[in-house]
């Protein structure tokens, strides 16, 4: 008996929660009343998303709340969770937090929807032009950057009294400091091998692509960025775990104070100042250093860009949510709340910049400005960098006196990621 | 066959339905489904391509230095590793076995490592490889600034080592199962005609476990051959590490080229039923269930 009335319980239970469930539903979508927009994007430490997606619904009188689905922090782990949602086409993303290199793949495989021409005018306004290009795709704006990103050149003050304008003289002063001298950058076989490739080879000149489905890659100057990577990879400046390393090991590695240049992005800044006091007295930030000193440095752009989901069924809200979170007022809540660089321009007089970017605002503005992207306008950028990091993976193997097999080796595979031939 | 057989029989069959239909929603249709997208041309970031291209995708495959390359490594790792486990793993069964007091919590005690979450493993042991946060290279005879993960064999070692600590547990247990089945009194008997313990071991453990150590190699080495928890934690595949499995994951999840994935995976499919057949047929390994012939 016991048994049969537990059932019973149980079966009514399950409709209960069914019925409230199908309840809640319809009360979500029902005319006047606040459709919640769904973002799925990497989570931030600061909270500054949670205090932003609130300012913005309160704004909204109802009409719509954010909730949010994080992803892992790991940006290739956070990418594979959307795709395969994506490409389920799942209706439950409304908005998307997209790293700048996604925007050619998605936009080709039709998730993402254009931005409407009436917010263009609004969320455009005084964004880098560098930021902007990683936001269309053939010609077409499809996503809102929010916040950006690059790579600094940090040097140890107390060790070097000019931060060095060009790679050759880095490495030279690197070695003569010895044991202090360590150069630490990331060349580890990921996307960050990739973000270094795409600095020195736009450094020296050229550029991997020219178009979303043709290599550039002019030899002469290919070769110049190969060789000097070649050359740091060899030198007894490069860390010990050279071939290995990433953003996290780079930081560690110039915290433990044996190091005295780091390429590597803001964040480094907050990280010694909370791990390693004695570092962070002699931490100063330059721009990155030069390939060919007759040609400005291209540094490395990251970031996140908005995008609305082209399964969402309320894809007007969700644009209406973009305009309001990338808003002046939000940047700065980023930028106070997660140390992230504003994409506006207009925004690098504010004070704020200052508290958050202790002496180094300039070097981040012109950092921006001078950036240039990695090729993710190409729908295959997976497979373009996928080939970049096989070709050039150990950067020990390339020969600083003689690049040409690794420039030979580097077109190949190019080649045949643009023709998405083989495997990779 | 008499009337009350053949409703027995029937009845069985009926009890196992359910079993077999859910069987074959959860693995028959997977599998059918990637041996449908390997024949086609399909990419989720170019949806207006696509369509029927026959072995097209194979022949790239099998054409491919890549995948040969692959396939040389996981053959490697799991020579390496299935060996070594089985040598420790009929160690630690023969001590478990002969273990008179705390039975319980011997065998208990070295199953946990095989509880532990491949990858949680896999991370456990990369960071003690690591330079910057590993004990490791604090230890003696071991150089300070030893990068690991920065050389090929250094780090097939590492992966490994891993391998077998984890899975070693999982051995030896098949090999206790195997164990505890012969008959005391063959080696009272062995012992009174002077047999020493090498002679033992040799002359009766051995032959007399063949269908337990058979049954535990083809489960490891099944196992084994899908590699990729500790190869994805440790080096992601570079320093020429791949094993197939990362292959397949780099072309279905970074590439998202679902038609040149598929084909990976069934072909990786291919070579684990060549390695069931191999054991089934040639070493006449009993599986379970099928009726022990000696």
């Amino acid at each position: 008996m016991l048994r049969g009335e537990r059932r019973h319980r149980f079966i009514f239970a399950f409709l209960l929660a069914a019925a409230t469930a199908v309840l809640a539903a319809c009360g979500g979508n029902g005319e006047g009343g606040s459709r919640e927009l769904t973002w799925f994007i990497q989570s931030q430490p600061g909270g500054a998303l949670e205090e932003i997606a609130a300012s913005c619904a309160e704004q909204s009188d109802g009409r719509y709340t954010i909730g949010f689905e994080l992803l892992p922090t790991d940006a290739s782990q956070a990418r594979e969770q959307l795709v395969r949602r994506l490409g389920a086409e799942d209706d439950t993303i409304d908005l998307i937090g997209m790293d700048i290199i996604w925007t050619g793949e998605f936009a080709n495989a039709g998730w993402i929807l254009p931005v409407p021409e009436q917010i263009r005018p609004a969320v455009t306004e005084n964004v880098f032009e560098s930021v902007l290009e990683t936001a269309s795709f053939e010609g077409e704006m499809v996503n809102v950057p929010i916040w950006s990103n690059t790579q600094l050149l940090w040097y140890r003050k107390d060790r070097v009294s000019e931060p060095p304008q060009t790679w050759d003289e880095m490495i030279s002063v690197a070695e003569e400091l010895g044991e202090e001298g360590t150069i630490q950058l990331q060349a580890n076989r990921y996307e960050g091998l990739m973000v270094w490739a795409n600095y020195m080879i736009e450094s020296a000149g050229t550029s991997i692509l020219s178009a979303p489905e043709e290599i550039e890659l002019e030899q002469g100057p290919t070769e110049r960025a190969l060789s000097v990577m070649g050359e740091m990879s060899r030198s007894p400046a490069a860390a010990t775990d050279f071939s290995t390393s990433d953003e996290e090991s780079a930081a560690t590695g110039f915290e433990s104070g044996d190091s005295s240049f780091m390429i590597n992005y803001p964040f480094v800044y907050a990280s010694a100042e909370e791990n390693a006091p004695d570092v962070f007295e002699n931490l100063a930030a330059a721009e990155l250093p030069r390939v060919d000193p007759q040609i400005e440095s291209a540094p490395p752009i990251g970031g996140i860009n908005l995008a609305v989901s082209a399964f969402s069924q309320s894809s007007d809200l969700a644009f209406e949510a973009i305009e309001c979170l990338v808003s002046r007022e939000n940047q700065l809540k980023v930028l106070d709340l997660e140390k992230l660089p504003p994409v506006r321009s207009d925004l690098y007089d504010e004070p704020e910049l200052e508290e958050a970017y202790p002496g180094f605002v300039d070097q981040i503005r012109e950092s921006i400005e001078n950036a240039a992207p990695r090729p993710s306008g190409s729908a295959a950028y997976q497979d373009i960098s996928l080939a970049v990091q096989r070709a050039i993976h150990p950067t020990a193997d390339i020969d600083p006196a003689d690049p040409t097999p690794a420039y030979e080796r580097l077109f190949e595979r190019l080649e045949q990621a643009i023709e998405r031939r083989g495997l990779l | 066959m008499s009337e009350r057989t053949r409703s027995e029989r029937r009845l069985g069959w009926m009890l196992c339905a359910p079993a077999v239909f859910a069987m074959l929603l959860v693995t028959a249709y997977p599998v059918i489904y990637a041996i449908v997208l390997s024949v086609q041309a399909l990419d989720l970031r170019f949806p207006d391509e696509g369509g029927f291209v026959g072995i097209e995708n194979y022949v790239t495959v099998l054409t491919s230095p890549l995948w040969w390359e692959t396939v040389g490594n996981t053959v490697f790792i799991t020579v390496v590793s299935v060996s070594i486990e089985l040598v420790l793993g009929m160690i630690i069964a023969l001590i478990m076995h002969q273990a008179i007091f705390g039975r319980g919590l011997v065998r208990t005690a070295v199953l946990i490592p095989y509880g532990i979450v491949t990858v949680v493993a896999a991370f456990a042991w990369f960071y003690a490889f690591d330079p910057e946060s590993g004990f490791v290279n604090t230890l003696p005879f071991v150089a300070d600034d030893m990068a690991w993960f920065g050389e090929r064999f250094s780090s097939f070692a590492v992966i490994i080592a891993a391998e077998v600590w984890k899975t070693t547990p999982f051995m030896a247990l098949l090999l206790l199962a195997g164990l505890t089945t012969i008959d005391e009194g063959l080696y009272e008997a062995a012992k009174m005609d002077g047999a020493n313990a090498v002679q033992r071991f040799f002359r009766i453990t051995l032959p007399l476990m063949k269908p337990a150590i058979l049954v535990a190699l083809l489960f490891r080495t099944l196992d084994a051959f899908r590699v990729f928890d500790s190869i994805f934690v440790m080096t992601a595949g570079s320093q020429g590490t791949e094993s197939v499995s990362i292959l397949g994951y780099n072309q279905l999840i970074s590439r998202l080229n679902l038609g040149l994935g598929s084909a990976v995976s069934v072909l990786i499919f291919m070579l684990v039923l060549l390695i069931a057949v191999a054991f089934v047929k040639g070493f006449g390994t009993s599986v379970p269930g099928k009726e022990e012939d000696e």
